[in-house]
């Protein structure tokens, strides 16, 4: 076996293909380069190797506001919120073995885009100040995310099967109903709040601060971790449900399961980050591409994946155009779209 | 339902009269206080008082918009329906809404445009590349136009269209308060001679609707029987998307983009008369100015005395017959 290393022990024994490993390692070193580039761009430009030695308490005090006031907790939101998209997608993807499935086009965003914004109109005062601790919005993301979720999974399952074709129709129903109850919350409410809302649903870690990281970091880790242990179950789910079942896995519990963490990922990116879409549709073709569909490799190179495209496409956002910022879901969406319309033709023509 | 000609006849004529009877509801309902006589009043000795300006200058327009949007955009649904096989498929979806509203936002934009009349060009110019592009997308590939590939295609544009035109909008913030009204979709505080303008493209392309119904029943057979039978598909098929483009180009021009109707009304119509185009579509006509015009009078009152756009409530209704309809025939896609 030259292509793969083994790993074995009393208690477990793992085959881990060298190439993927390879793979894997090179994308991550590729995030660690874009985000220390990230940290170096924008309005001051400062040296990237520099950014490093700033990084580990050197550099003067102007140099440590910038890049660890201003640009780092921007560049790990963009991380994190990358990461839970792609993953998120990645599970929905192999969860309902189809290759079109993605938390937006399935409209699963759009239910945490349509709380978030009944959120901000509802806990806010008349100077536009919250009355309740942000913290509670990525619970209230998760909450818009889980119901739309849960009516996709019950709507869609008509006579015990999930047509996949079926799965998509009506997640386009779903985000189209999202969609007018967000534009009636943002008609209803004063323009200023409208604009804030607007921005917001269309993607971009804007003003991200020390403050979302530290509630997004714990979240995001745990769900990530949840998600890892389960790899195996996904990858039995994908190769259907009578096979699964007879492979002695509980198909609908982890079902269930997985929707949970998926809703969970897609909740607090949405909440944090709005929804910046394809996201959690490219990054795992993309992965795919590179890596193979076993979960093991793919969901640890999507979540990278995941995170280089919402760091990148933040990066051209604020720094492309100055001095005005693109929100980085513009971006995303323009390359995904396109990508879209690809994967349906090459789908329809095999 | 109706079955014999004299059934269908008097059905239509019935809905001719339920369709006035409505335009005449939405002139008398809403916040201002009005009754029959004060609308007979306007139209025979106008004087300028406040109750008459608006019902002439407010309620009127707004009730003959509704109407012909409505009709409109119902229209363009069967059309569509038919056209694709694809009991989902709505002018929304051929991308109109997402084209006519990322045109708007970049020409308030970039070339700082702001008539409203000036929208309703660039609203149709923007409907028609979209419907273009998804048309072109929807019959790449070796089957040729598929429902399904045309339905996703359409998802897709609209996504990305909708994307760059929220991007826009928050570039340029002063805009937004001048497009937000018009991108959630509604018949109100539009001007009759908006409509005016695109009036003669509706009516054009509503009547060589009803003259395609023949065609569009043989070609609703089938691609291969109708080609058998020695019907040109490529071109019925050319000149139907042309006039989804008129009718629905012309109704998000005027009145935003309003969504669900070009989906439902057509099952409605195909409920009463069955698969006969030659009556559908003009059963579509009518009922379509009916459901938007109620729809628009129960915008009037759920948030008294605040107005929800007519989209956002046309949305509502219609998510879950879509999902009803999806649910139902979804196998068959």
């Amino acid at each position: 076996m030259k292509n793969h290393l083994s790993l074995r022990t009393k208690y477990f024994s793992f085959l881990i293909s060298k190439k993927s490993l390879f793979l894997i390692l090179f994308l991550f070193i590729l995030l660690l380069a874009c985000f220390t580039i990230s940290a170096s761009l924008g309005e001051t430009f400062i040296n990237p190797f520099h950014v490093i030695e700033v990084l580990v308490g050197k550099g003067n005090a102007f140099e440590q506001l910038v890049v660890t006031h201003f640009r780092l907790p921007r560049i790990l939101i963009a991380i994190l919120v990358g990461s839970s998209l792609a993953v998120a997608g990645a599970i929905l993807q192999g969860m309902t073995r189809n290759p079109l499935a993605s938390p937006d086009i399935m409209g699963i965003t759009g239910g945490a885009a349509t709380a978030v914004v009944l959120f901000l109109t509802f806990f806010s005062d008349k100077d536009n100040n919250l009355t309740v601790s942000i913290q509670w919005l990525p619970l209230s993301a998760f909450v818009g995310a889980t119901v739309v979720a849960l009516l996709l999974y019950i709507l869609a399952n008509h006579g015990r099967n999930l047509s996949p074709i079926r799965l998509v129709l009506i997640g386009i129903g779903l985000s189209a109903f999202m969609k007018a109850a967000t534009t009636l919350f943002m008609i209803t409410s004063p323009i200023y709040r409208a604009s804030q809302a607007n921005i917001w649903i269309t993607g971009t870690v804007y003003g991200s601060d020390w403050q979302d990281v530290n509630i997004l970091l714990p979240i995001t880790t745990v769900l990530m971790l949840i998600s890892f242990l389960i790899i195996r179950d996904i990858n039995i789910q994908e190769l259907g449900e009578p096979i699964a079942k007879s492979a002695g896995n509980r198909v609908h519990t982890y079902r269930f399961l997985f929707l949970l963490i998926c809703t969970g990922l897609i909740g607090s990116a949405v909440a944090f980050g709005g929804t910046i879409g394809f996201v959690g549709l490219l990054a795992p073709h993309i992965s795919r591409r590179l890596v193979g569909s076993s979960f093991g490799y793919l969901l640890p190179s999507s979540a990278i994946m995941g995170a280089l495209l919402v760091l990148l496409a933040d990066l051209v956002g604020r720094t492309l155009f100055l001095p005005i910022e693109v929100p980085a879901g513009v971006f995303t969406a323009s390359i995904g779209a396109p990508y879209f319309v690809y994967l349906l033709l090459k789908q329809r023509n095999q | 339902m109706l079955s014999s000609f004299t059934t269908r006849l008097v059905g239509l004529i019935g809905g001719f009269i339920l369709l006035a009877i409505c335009i005449g509801l939405s002139i008398i309902l809403g916040y201002t206080d009005t009754n029959v006589q004060a609308v007979i009043d306007t139209f025979q000795h106008f004087n300028g008082s406040n109750t008459q300006l608006v019902i002439k200058n407010v309620r009127l327009p707004r009730a003959l918009i509704g109407a012909s949007v409505g009709g409109c955009l119902a229209v363009a649904g069967a059309l569509m329906q038919a056209l694709t096989k694809n009991p989902l498929a709505s002018p929304d979806i051929m991308g109109v809404n997402a084209g006519a509203g990322l045109f708007i936002v970049v020409a308030v934009t970039f070339f700082s445009v702001s008539s409203l009349h000036s929208f309703t060009w660039i609203a149709f110019l923007g409907a028609a590349i979209a419907s273009f592009i998804v048309y072109c997308l929807g019959s790449l590939g070796k089957d040729g136009l598929t429902p399904m590939k045309m339905t996703l295609a359409g998802a897709a544009i609209a996504a990305m269209f909708g994307s760059l035109t929220q991007g826009l909008l928050v570039i340029n913030e002063s805009s937004l308060d001048q497009v937000l009204f018009w991108l959630a979709g509604s018949v109100q505080g539009r001007k009759l001679e908006i409509l005016f303008a695109v009036l003669p493209y509706m009516i054009f392309a509503l009547a060589c609707s009803f003259l395609l119904g023949k065609q569009i029943n043989i070609l609703v057979m089938g691609e291969k029987l109708a080609k058998g039978l020695g019907q040109r598909t490529g071109m019925v098929k050319l000149l139907m998307s042309l006039m989804v483009v008129l009718l629905a180009g012309g109704a998000v021009a005027v009145a935003g983009p309003i969504s669900f109707v070009g989906v439902m009304i057509p099952h409605v119509a195909r409920w009463l008369v069955g698969n006969d185009h030659r009556w559908v579509l003009p059963y579509c006509s009518v009922l379509g100015g009916i459901f938007l015009i109620i729809a628009d009078i129960g915008a009037r009152y759920i948030l008294m005395p605040e107005e929800v756009p007519v989209g956002v409530l046309t949305a509502f209704i219609g998510v879950p017959f879509f999902i009803y309809i999806a649910r139902k025939k979804g196998e068959a896609l």
